[in-house]
């Protein structure tokens, strides 16, 4: 039976626990930075010494911890990428920019334990030569904004940051940074255009890599909140006992945001893979099961961008066999392990780690519109393709809703998307295609029904009135 | 729709009369500045200390920020235009801000959107951000707020409200001064 871990969320929720630095020193805050600062060279047989901060990145190479934004590329890996000869100063940036629709982790640890991140990110700053750091945090959280602002001061103070920190030598400085409402400052390259004062138009990639050419085209690392958060808790566990949370390759824990049609919809944190997509929608300490008398319609596993499952999918999964060799077994949708390869495997992503859940009281045609407006809406604008298409995507859905589809509206879109994808400049030209490609291909039927119904009753002279938007059926979950 | 800059907007020689930043505000700017090792990179946190004290981004406001990071005034006029935050025309004192994205559309963020346009005498069917006529109240459809699972959720000014039924929706509304 799977258990909610709680590793970073371990103090978040707990009573009585507040943000402030005195409460969070209660409770062993900035030991790990301590230990850290207080890493001593290691001397090898062959006469190579490795420093502290090498060190600390040697051990978050093994812990195996990968990106909790979106990506779930290895964070070890990443910072390996970082060009250290260049000269030129290293910067950090955590991303707090929090937007993908459907996820609400981030938001939890900013609000309650805002000491933990700002320790994280000392860390993973001392381990990569960092001077200088930003938060960049999403304009809507204004709170969080202060909040942090305020969590600085009070780190500052304690000379936790600042010059000297702790009498080790080390001088990191680090600012608040808000975004102001656009989606796209969550791609790393576009978050780094936003940071320099400009539109967040994402770099192409070659060249701009961050790792080379980031801020001020400097060698720049951008790191999730959660992310960062792990550092913390590799440094006191070490990378090998991180390792072993989780499962093979899929390590730690991850904080997972459910919502939707569930009767407990929420955040659980859990080691990765430990739970399955059914478990944590219908298990009583996870999501709690959909309300009483639905039945499941589809989940989106990973945030709005992630392609979308339709109830009752099945899927062909490789998996190492007892004998050790590998092997293609069946697995349902609701057994998939939710981690970050199985996910790929069964055709989407685990993304942010949020999972949205819709039974069968939704309009499927009204839900893949909703999305398709939010995308319409974000594209920075910058590539043809996207700018365009996503626009297009979110008319015909518009005019499907509203009661002037057209049966040929299913492929027209199919058309558009495969248009989009593998044609921008950053990844949100798939970010707005997959879920059209996807709804539409999975609920063609649906999509056709509308269409043709709609072409139907627009035969007749003086066709009836619009629908309304309607999307959900109540209010109370 | 705002109009154009006006053709003279070259962002260092105007200073209109009529706007002026108090020292305080000006004093923030400074700090603001002084987090960057490049000025331009200020511009997104100056923006917000002006809206949050003018309550929208005039033209006046983009030269003076402009001339303040040593840009022009197109530097900041295109950040101002592309960030949905940012507004160039005056609200309501209190902007009412409920979450349309995926999450808390299934929870009921259409309903609640067009209860809140009813009960403030505003055009549930009208697209954008609407402002009573008393300049009171501004109610508008904003992006996912990551509150999903707490759906459906809305901001008033700068505080979020989770879990919004129409009764809590009718106590924010009579909260606000």
């Amino acid at each position: 039976m799977p258990q909610e871990y709680r590793l970073i969320l371990k103090h978040a929720d707990a009573p009585g626990y507040t943000r402030d630095i005195e409460c969070y020193l209660r409770q062993g805050g900035y030991e790990d930075l301590k230990k850290a600062l207080a890493l001593q060279p290691k001397v090898w047989p062959d006469g190579k010494t490795m420093g502290g901060p090498e060190q600390i990145r040697d051990e978050v190479l093994k812990s195996g911890l990968r990106g909790r934004g979106g990506a779930g590329f290895s964070c070890g890996l990443k910072w390996s990428f970082v060009d250290r000869k260049s000269g030129k100063p290293i910067y950090l940036i955590c991303n707090a920019d929090e937007s993908e629709p459907g996820t609400f982790k981030d938001k939890q640890i900013i609000y309650k334990d805002p000491h933990q991140l700002l320790e994280g990110m000392i860390i993973s700053c001392y381990a990569n030569d960092v001077h200088l750091a930003y938060i960049y945090i999403r304009g809507e959280f204004v709170e969080g904004a202060r909040i942090l602002k305020q969590a600085l001061a009070e780190a500052r103070a304690r000379n936790f940051l600042g010059k000297n920190i702790l009498g080790g030598g080390y001088d990191l400085e680090m600012y608040i940074h808000r975004g102001a409402g656009a989606y796209i400052c969550g791609e790393e390259t576009g978050l780094i255009e936003s940071l320099e004062g400009k539109r967040a138009y994402p770099r192409i990639k070659p060249p701009y890599f961050p790792a080379v050419l980031g801020l001020y085209m400097c060698p720049t690392i951008v790191n999730n909140v959660e992310t960062l958060c792990a550092v913390k808790h590799i440094v006191a566990m070490g990378g090998a006992e991180f390792a072993k949370l989780g499962t093979p390759n899929n390590t730690g824990t991850r904080i997972v945001s459910i919502s939707g049609h569930v009767k407990r919809p929420g955040y659980y944190e859990v080691e990765v893979g430990k739970a399955t997509l059914g478990e944590l929608i219908n298990d009583p300490i996870f999501g709690g099961g959909l309300r009483d008398g639905r039945q499941l319609k589809a989940i989106i596993p990973g945030g709005s961008s992630a392609k979308v499952f339709k109830a009752g999918e099945k899927f062909k999964l490789k998996r190492k066999g007892p004998d050790g060799q590998m092997a293609t077994v069946e697995v349902d949708l609701l057994d998939l392990p939710y981690d970050f390869d199985s996910l790929q495997q069964a055709g989407s992503m685990s993304g942010s780690g949020a999972i949205i859940v819709m039974d069968d009281t939704t309009d499927i045609v009204e839900a893949l519109a909703n999305v398709a407006e939010f995308y319409a809406h974000e594209s920075c604008g910058q590539c043809t393709p996207c700018r365009e298409g996503s626009l297009w995507m979110s008319k015909a859905l518009h005019r499907l809703t509203h009661g002037h589809g057209r049966k040929q509206d299913a492929d027209y879109l199919l058309r558009i998307a495969q248009n989009i994808q593998g044609r921008t400049i950053c990844a949100f030209g798939e970010a707005c295609s997959w879920p059209v490609l996807s709804f539409v291909n999975k609920f063609k039927d649906e999509f056709e029904a509308r269409g043709a119904a709609d072409e139907a009753r627009n035969m007749v002279k003086g066709a009836g009135p619009m629908k309304d938007l309607k999307i959900a059926a109540s209010l109370d979950h | 729709m705002s109009a154009p800059l006006p053709a003279n907007a070259r962002g260092l020689a105007v200073s209109p009369v009529s706007f002026q930043v108090p020292p305080p505000v000006e004093a923030e700017v400074d700090e603001l500045i002084s987090h960057y090792p490049q000025k331009r990179s200020a511009s997104l946190m100056v923006l917000h200390e002006l809206q949050e004290h003018f309550g929208c981004i005039s033209k006046e406001a983009i030269e003076w920020t402009a001339a303040k990071l040593g840009l022009q005034a197109i530097n900041v006029y295109e950040v101002v235009t592309f960030y949905p935050m940012f507004r160039q025309d005056p609200v309501g004192k209190h902007q009412l801000k409920v979450c349309r994205t995926l999450s808390c559309a299934l929870g009921g963020a259409y309903q609640l959107r067009d209860y809140l346009c009813q009960k403030l005498g505003l055009d549930p069917h009208a697209h954008g951000i609407q402002t009573t006529k008393d300049k009171k109240f501004s109610v508008e459809f904003v992006e996912c707020l990551a509150s999903c699972g707490t759906a459906p959720v809305m901001m008033c000014n700068g505080d979020f409200y989770e879990g919004v039924s129409l009764e809590k929706a009718d106590e924010i509304v009579a909260k606000c001064p």
